[in-house]
C-alpha cells in the first residue's frame, strides 16, 4: 500500500490499526486521496489472511472535522462544467455517480467481510463519523473534548454518506431527525446511551477496548445487515410511524420555514429510507444529497457560513504589517448590560479587565453579571466553580479611572449621549499611554463625530457589539476618517482572542448592521399603518427566514429607541429623512401609549405574567386602514422584508461603508439574523442576478414608495451582469 | 340526460366505536351486508336489477379490504352477477357512493344501482390504512397536513367561534337528535342490527347525550392543544393562514363527532329502472359537485362546493329547504351558517354526526336519507346535503322531491 495520509500497522494478534494522520494538516478531513488511500486499505484487509480487522482511529488531538467542503464545491462545480459541455443529462448521471463515491466506500468498507473499529477522540463529525458509523463497532474516549455528530445541516447539507440510514437505524426514528436536523454535537457518554458509540473509555484504553471487541467479533455484521434486524421505532406505516411523521413533518416547518431544503431532505432520505433495505436506503439518500448539493442554499450557507466565516476569524482583514498585539488588559467604561458583556467576554478569554463606572456599586453590579453567566454555566454543568473564581478575578470593578492606566485597549459603553462620551473619552485619555487604543461601542452615533473629541484620533475606533454581547458573535469594526492601521490591528486582535467574527466598515449614521435592520423594522412599522394584520406583518418576516418578526425585534431593541433615532435623523437630516407614517406610528406608541417595548412590558406586544406574549389589540386602532387579509400576498411582504434590508446593504456597499461582500453577507446573518438560507443581503442579491433584483426593486418602488429606488451601482451591475462575489474576486486577482 | 331518483334508502343505527359499543362484535362485511339486504327486503327487489353496488369506505383494508362492496352484494344474496366497487374520499365516501351511482344511471349507462358504505371504526380503526398525505414528507408539508381537530380549531380561531359557541351548537345536535328519536322519526329508515339468531344487537343510535349541557361540556378539557404545540401543527396553521396569530383550541370529543360503527345504503334508479322494480320514486337526484378546497381549513368545503352544486342546479340558498351538513366539528357547521346566513331551524333539524356519530364512509349516504324523510314528513321539497372532507375537499348533493 502506498499512504500518505494514514499510517496502517498490523499486531501479533492479526488485528490492524490504520492511523489516519495528514500531513501538513492539524486537523484530518477527507478528500479524494483519502477516499483513495481507504480504498486501498480495505481491499488490503480483505486480502490479508492474516488481518482479522481493523482499528481506524486518528493520530492527531481529534478525530476528524468531515469533508472537505470546498471537494463539494468543486463537485458541483463539476457539474456545471459538465452540463456545459455533455448536456444537462450526461452531467446529473456523472455528478450523481460522484457524489455518492463516499456513500459506497463506506458501504464496501461495513460490507467487506472483515470487522471494523472506529476508536475515536476528540471531535468527530459529519463524513468523519458517518465513517465511523460504518464500522461494525465504536468506542470513544471519555474526554471532555470527545464530540461526534452530524453537523452539515448548519451549512445547508445533510449526511450523505450513509448519516440518514445508519442512525435512523440505530436511535428512535424522532431522536435520530431531531439529531441530524440540530446538527448536534454530542459528547461520549450521551452518545453512548443513544447507541451512536458502543462504549466510552478513557483515552488511553480506546484502543486495547477496540482490538479486543475485533478479537472477540471476528464475524461482526451491521446490525441492518442481519435478516431478523427490526427498526427502532417499527415500520413507518404502522400507529408508532403515524405518531413520528405528521408531527416531524410539521416540526420541520415550524422550524424552518420550509426555507431548508437540505432539513426537507432529511426527512424524505429518512421516510423512504426506512421503507427500503439498506443498499437501497443509501441510494435514495444519494440521490437526495445529489439534488441538495446543487442547490443554491447549499452554495450560499458554505460560501458565508464556512469558507467566508473562517476566513474573517482568521484575519483576512488585518493589516498584514502590524505586528501582533500583546493584549493583556483591557478597561471597559461604563458597567451597565452592555458593558457588563463586553467585561465578560474579555475576562472569559483570559484577559484582564478594568470595569469602570460612575460609583462603585454600579461597577459591582456589571461585575455581577459575570458571575450570574458563570453561574448559569456551573448550574448547567458547563463549568466549574473554580472557572468562576478565575473569571472574576481577571475583573477588577472599580470608579476610578486612574486603574485604567496600562490598559491595552479601553472600550467605552456609556450613555448614548455625545457630551457624555466626550468627557468619557477626555478621562481616559487622561490616565492612559499614548499606545492604547481607545473603542467606543456606540451603536448610534458617528464615530468620526467621536473621535473629535480624541486627542489621539489615529488611536480612536468603533468597537459596536450586539446584544446580548455574550451570545452574539459579531463585532462590527467602525474605522473612523482618522482611525489608524494600528488601532485596527488591535480591535481585530481583540475580537478574535474573545471568538467572536469581526467586520470592518467605514463610517456611517447606523454602520452596517443597523441600517439594514432599521430598514427591517421601518418595513414593519409602515405595513401596519397600511392596514396589514399585524400577526401577517409577523408572520411574513419569519417566514421570510428572519429570526423574529420586525415588531417582535422592535420590542427587543425598545420602541422609544427607534423613535429616539428617527427624531435624531430628522433634526440632523430634514423632514424628508423619514417616513411620517412611521413617525406618527412611534409617536403615538410612545408618547400616546407609553408603549415602549418588552422593557416595561408595553410595546407591539403585551407580555402577561403568565403564559406567552400576544400582540396588543390596540394596534388596529393606530390607523383606520384595514386590509382584507385574503387579498394580501404574502409573498410580496416577505420580499419587502428582505428587499428594503438587502438593497440597504446594496447601498452601503457603493458608499464604501462595507467593502467585502463577505464582510456584508456574515455581518447579516450573524448580526442580525438575515435570512441564513439566502448566504446573507449579498448572495441574496447575486443570487437572484441583480438584473431580476433591480426590476424586484423597482416593482416594490412603483407600489410601496421610494424607498424602494435601486442605488446606481446596482442598475449598472444589472446591466452589465456583475455581481458583488464576480467583482470582488476579479479585483482581488487584480 | 335520463334523471336518477332515490327509491329507498337503509341505514344501521350507530354504535359506539369502541370495544364496548354494541356494534363491535359485528364484522364490518355484515353491517354492509344488513342493509342491502334490507334494500333487497324490504323492496321486494329483484337482485339482478341492481347493476353495480358503489360502496364508500375509508379504511378497506383487514375485513374491509379487497373491495367490500363486491363482497357484501355476494353475502346479501345479490347473486353473482350484481358486481361492487369500493371508494373513498375520506368522510364524503357514502354520498361520493350514491352520486356516482346516480351518475351511471344520468350517463344511461344503467338503469339500477346503489351507493352506500360502511366503516367499523371499531373494528377496523381510523388511518389503518395509511395515510401518505400526512406522513410522506415530500407532500404532507406542501399540502400543510394537519390533523383535523387543528384544522377545525383554526376555523373555530379564524372566523371567530367562541369555546362557547362550539359547545352550545353540540349541545343543539345531541338535544335535536334526542328529539328526533322520541318522535320516531328515523323510525322508517334505521333498521336493528341482528345476530345469527335473529336477536336484536342494536336498533338506537348509541352515543346520544340528552341530558348533557353547557357545564358538561364545559369540563371537557381542549383535544388538540398538544398536538398544537408540542406536535408543530399550530405553526402549520398559522404558516398556512397568517392573519390568524394563535390557534384558539376550542374542540373536544364533546363538540365533535362521534367515532362509531354503521352502514348505510341507498337505492337509486332511472324512471324505467324503477318501474321495472315496481318502484315509486321519492325523490329526484338534481344536481352534485365536488371541490377541492383549502388545504389547512380542510374542512370549509362545504362552503365552496354549496356556490358551485348551486350554480349547477341554477338555484340559490333561498331555493333550498333544508340543509344537512356533516357535523364533523362544530365550527364546521358554525361557519356554513355564517358563509351563508343559514337559520339554525333548517339546518340538520334532527342532529347530527356530534350526537349520533360518524361512521366515516356510511355517513355521506346516511344523512342524505335523514334528509329526504325530513322533507317527507314536513312536505318540503328540496334540500342541500354536504360533507366537508380531508385533504381539503367538499361533496354536496341536491335532491327534490317528486
Amino acid at each position: 500500500m502506498n499512504l500518505t495520509n494514514f499510517r496502517f500497522e498490523t499486531d501479533a494478534d492479526g488485528i490492524a490499526t490504520l492511523i489516519w494522520d495528514m500531513p501538513g494538516r492539524s486537523m484530518n478531513v477527507i478528500t479524494p486521496e483519502v477516499m483513495a488511500e481507504l480504498n486501498q486499505v480495505i481491499d488490503h484487509v480483505v486480502a490479508s489472511e492474516a488481518i482479522k480487522g481493523c482499528v481506524i482511529t486518528s493520530g492527531k488531538e481529534a478525530f476528524s472535522g468531515g469533508a472537505d467542503l470546498t471537494m463539494l464545491q468543486g463537485l458541483r462545480d463539476l457539474y456545471v462544467g459538465l452540463a456545459r459541455e455533455k448536456g444537462e443529462a450526461a452531467a446529473m448521471q456523472t455528478f450523481f455517480d460522484e457524489s455518492r463515491k463516499l456513500s459506497l466506500l463506506y458501504r464496501k468498507l461495513e460490507t467487506c467481510g472483515k470487522p471494523f473499529a472506529a476508536a475515536i477522540h476528540g471531535v468527530c463529525l459529519g463524513g468523519a463519523f458517518e465513517l465511523a458509523l460504518a464500522c461494525q463497532y465504536r468506542v470513544a474516549s471519555d474526554d471532555a473534548s470527545t464530540r461526534v455528530g452530524l453537523p452539515e445541516i448548519k451549512v445547508g447539507l445533510f449526511p450523505g454518506a450513509g448519516g440518514t440510514q445508519r442512525v435512523s437505524r440505530l436511535m428512535q426514528t424522532g431522536d435520530a431527525l431531531q439529531m441530524m436536523f440540530k446538527g448536534e454535537q454530542i459528547k461520549a457518554l450521551p452518545a453512548r446511551n443513544s447507541g451512536l458509540v458502543h462504549a466510552a473509555v478513557p483515552r488511553d484504553q480506546m484502543l486495547q477496548n477496540a482490538r479486543e471487541w475485533l478479537k472477540a467479533n471476528p464475524q461482526a455484521k451491521a446490525p441492518w445487515d442481519d435478516p431478523k434486524f427490526k427498526l427502532p421505532s417499527n415500520k413507518v406505516y404502522s400507529p408508532a410511524g403515524m405518531q413520528i411523521w405528521p408531527p416531524a413533518n410539521a416540526i420541520y416547518r415550524r422550524e424552518t420555514n420550509d426555507n431548508y431544503p437540505a432539513a426537507r431532505a432529511i426527512l424524505s432520505a429518512v421516510y423512504e429510507g426506512l421503507q427500503l433495505p439498506i443498499d437501497l436506503g443509501l441510494r435514495v439518500e444519494s440521490r437526495y444529497f445529489a439534488k441538495i448539493l446543487r442547490t443554491k442554499e447549499a452554495a450560499s450557507m458554505i460560501r458565508t457560513l464556512f469558507v467566508s466565516m473562517q476566513e474573517l476569524n482568521k484575519g483576512a482583514r488585518r493589516p498584514a504589517d502590524v505586528p501582533a498585539s500583546r493584549l493583556k488588559k483591557v478597561g471597559v467604561v461604563g458597567a451597565g448590560f452592555m458593558g457588563a458583556g463586553i467585561a465578560y467576554v474579555t475576562a472569559q478569554a483570559g484577559l484582564d479587565v478594568i470595569l469602570i463606572d460612575r460609583d462603585i456599586e454600579a461597577a459591582e453590579k456589571g461585575k455581577a453579571y459575570s458571575h450570574k453567566l458563570v453561574s448559569d454555566q456551573i448550574m448547567k454543568g458547563r463549568a466549574k466553580t473554580a472557572d468562576r473564581d478565575a473569571l472574576l478575578g481577571r475583573i477588577t470593578a472599580s470608579a476610578d479611572y486612574g486603574d485604567l492606566k496600562g490598559c491595552d485597549l479601553v472600550i467605552e459603553a456609556v450613555f448614548e449621549d455625545p457630551k457624555v462620551k466626550a468627557e468619557v473619552i477626555a478621562k481616559v485619555e487622561a490616565v492612559v499611554g499614548p499606545r492604547t487604543i481607545f473603542g467606543s461601542n456606540t451603536s448610534t452615533l458617528p464615530i468620526t463625530g467621536l473621535a473629535e473629541h480624541s486627542q489621539r484620533p489615529k488611536n480612536f475606533i468603533g468597537v459596536h457589539f450586539f446584544s446580548p454581547v455574550e451570545k452574539m458573535l459579531l463585532v462590527e469594526i467602525i474605522m473612523a476618517k482618522k482611525t489608524g492601521k494600528k488601532a485596527l490591528a488591535m480591535a481585530l486582535d481583540f475580537v478574535r482572542a474573545i471568538r467572536k467574527t469581526p467586520i470592518v466598515v467605514n463610517d456611517t449614521r447606523g454602520f452596517y448592521a443597523n441600517r439594514c435592520v432599521g430598514n427591517y423594522i421601518r418595513e414593519g412599522h409602515l405595513m401596519l399603518m397600511e392596514g396589514v394584520p399585524p400577526a401577517m406583518i409577523e408572520a411574513a418576516g419569519k417566514q421570510a427566514g428572519m429570526p423574529v418578526g420586525p415588531l417582535s425585534l422592535n420590542d427587543e431593541v425598545a420602541v422609544d429607541l427607534a423613535y429616539k433615532v428617527l427624531k435624531a435623523t430628522k433634526a440632523q437630516l430634514g423632514e424628508n429623512a423619514v417616513d411620517p407614517a412611521q413617525e406618527r406610528l412611534l409617536t403615538e406608541m410612545v408618547e400616546t401609549h407609553g408603549r415602549l417595548g418588552r422593557k416595561n412590558k408595553k410595546g407591539f406586544y403585551d407580555y402577561p405574567e403568565a403564559g406567552p406574549k400576544r400582540l396588543w389589540p390596540g394596534l388596529a386602532e393606530l390607523t383606520k386602514n384595514r386590509l382584507d387579509p385574503e387579498l394580501i400576498d404574502m409573498q410580496d411582504l416577505k420580499e419587502r422584508l428582505l428587499v428594503t434590508q438587502a438593497l440597504e446593504a446594496a447601498r452601503t456597499y457603493e458608499e464604501g461603508v462595507v467593502t467585502d461582500p463577505r464582510e456584508a453577507d456574515v455581518g447579516s446573518i450573524i448580526g442580525f439574523g438575515f435570512a441564513p438560507y439566502s448566504g446573507g443581503t449579498l448572495s441574496y442579491i447575486d443570487n437572484m442576478g441583480a438584473a431580476v433584483f433591480v426590476k424586484l426593486c423597482e416593482k416594490l418602488a412603483r407600489t410601496h414608495g421610494e424607498r424602494f429606488k435601486p442605488n446606481r451601482q446596482l442598475k449598472r451591475m444589472a446591466k452589465t451582469g456583475e455581481s458583488y462575489y464576480g467583482s470582488a474576486e476579479k479585483k482581488a486577482a487584480a | 340526460m335520463a334523471d336518477a331518483f332515490i327509491y329507498d334508502h337503509v341505514r344501521t343505527p350507530r354504535g359506539k366505536g369502541k370495544a364496548d359499543g354494541s356494534l363491535h362484535e359485528v364484522t364490518a362485511i355484515e353491517l354492509g351486508t344488513q342493509v342491502l339486504r334490507a334494500i333487497k327486503d324490504r323492496n321486494k327487489l329483484e337482485p339482478k336489477l341492481v347493476e353495480d353496488v358503489v360502496f364508500g369506505c375509508v379504511d378497506p383494508v383487514g375485513e374491509a379490504g379487497a373491495d367490500i362492496a363486491r363482497t357484501v352484494a355476494l353475502k346479501a344474496g345479490y347473486g353473482k352477477e350484481v358486481p361492487g366497487v369500493q371508494i373513498n374520499r375520506f368522510c364524503a365516501s357514502g354520498l361520493d357512493a350514491v352520486n356516482l351511482a346516480a351518475a351511471q344511471v344520468m350517463a344511461g349507462q344503467k338503469e339500477m344501482a346503489i351507493g352506500g358504505g360502511v366503516e367499523s371504526m371499531s373494528r377496523v380503526g381510523m388511518g389503518a390504512s395509511g395515510f401518505g398525505i400526512a406522513v410522506d414528507p415530500s407532500v404532507a408539508i406542501d399540502t400543510y397536513f394537519m390533523p383535523q381537530g387543528v384544522s377545525a380549531d383554526l376555523i373555530a380561531t379564524k372566523y371567530g367561534f367562541s369555546r362557547d359557541d362550539v359547545d352550545a351548537f353540540a349541545v343543539r345536535s345531541h338535544k335535536k337528535a334526542a328529539a328526533a328519536w322520541a318522535e320516531g322519526r328515523f323510525r322508517n329508515s334505521v333498521i336493528p342490527v341482528t345476530d345469527v339468531n335473529g336477536l336484536i344487537l342494536l336498533d338506537r343510535d348509541e352515543t346520544i347525550r340528552p341530558s348533557t349541557d353547557m357545564q358538561a361540556l364545559a369540563a371537557l378539557k381542549a383535544s388538540f392543544v398538544q398536538m398544537g404545540e408540542m406536535g408543530g401543527f399550530d405553526a402549520v396553521a398559522t404558516a398556512a393562514h397568517p392573519d390568524v396569530e394563535f390557534v384558539n383550541h376550542v374542540h373536544h370529543a364533546g363538540n365533535s363527532s362521534g367515532i362509531v360503527d354503521g352502514a348505510a345504503a341507498v337505492l337509486v334508479g332511472s324512471k324505467k329502472g324503477g318501474k321495472a322494480a315496481g318502484l315509486r320514486p321519492r325523490a329526484r337526484i338534481r344536481a352534485f359537485a365536488t371541490v377541492g378546497s383549502d388545504l389547512a381549513l380542510m374542512l370549509t368545503g362545504p362552503v365552496d362546493v354549496t356556490e358551485l352544486v348551486l350554480k349547477k342546479a341554477g338555484m340559490t340558498t333561498g331555493d333550498i329547504d333544508l340543509f344537512e351538513l356533516n357535523e364533523a366539528f362544530s365550527s364546521v357547521v358554525l361557519r356554513y351558517q355564517q358563509a351563508f346566513d343559514i337559520d339554525d331551524a333548517i339546518l340538520n333539524v334532527n342532529g347530527g354526526a356530534i350526537a349520533m356519530g360518524h361512521p366515516l364512509g356510511a355517513t355521506g349516504a346516511m344523512i342524505l336519507g335523514t334528509v329526504l324523510d325530513e322533507l317527507e314528513r314536513t312536505n318540503k321539497q328540496t334540500a342541500l346535503v354536504t360533507l366537508c372532507v380531508a385533504a381539503g375537499m367538499g361533496v354536496a348533493t341536491i335532491i327534490e322531491r317528486v
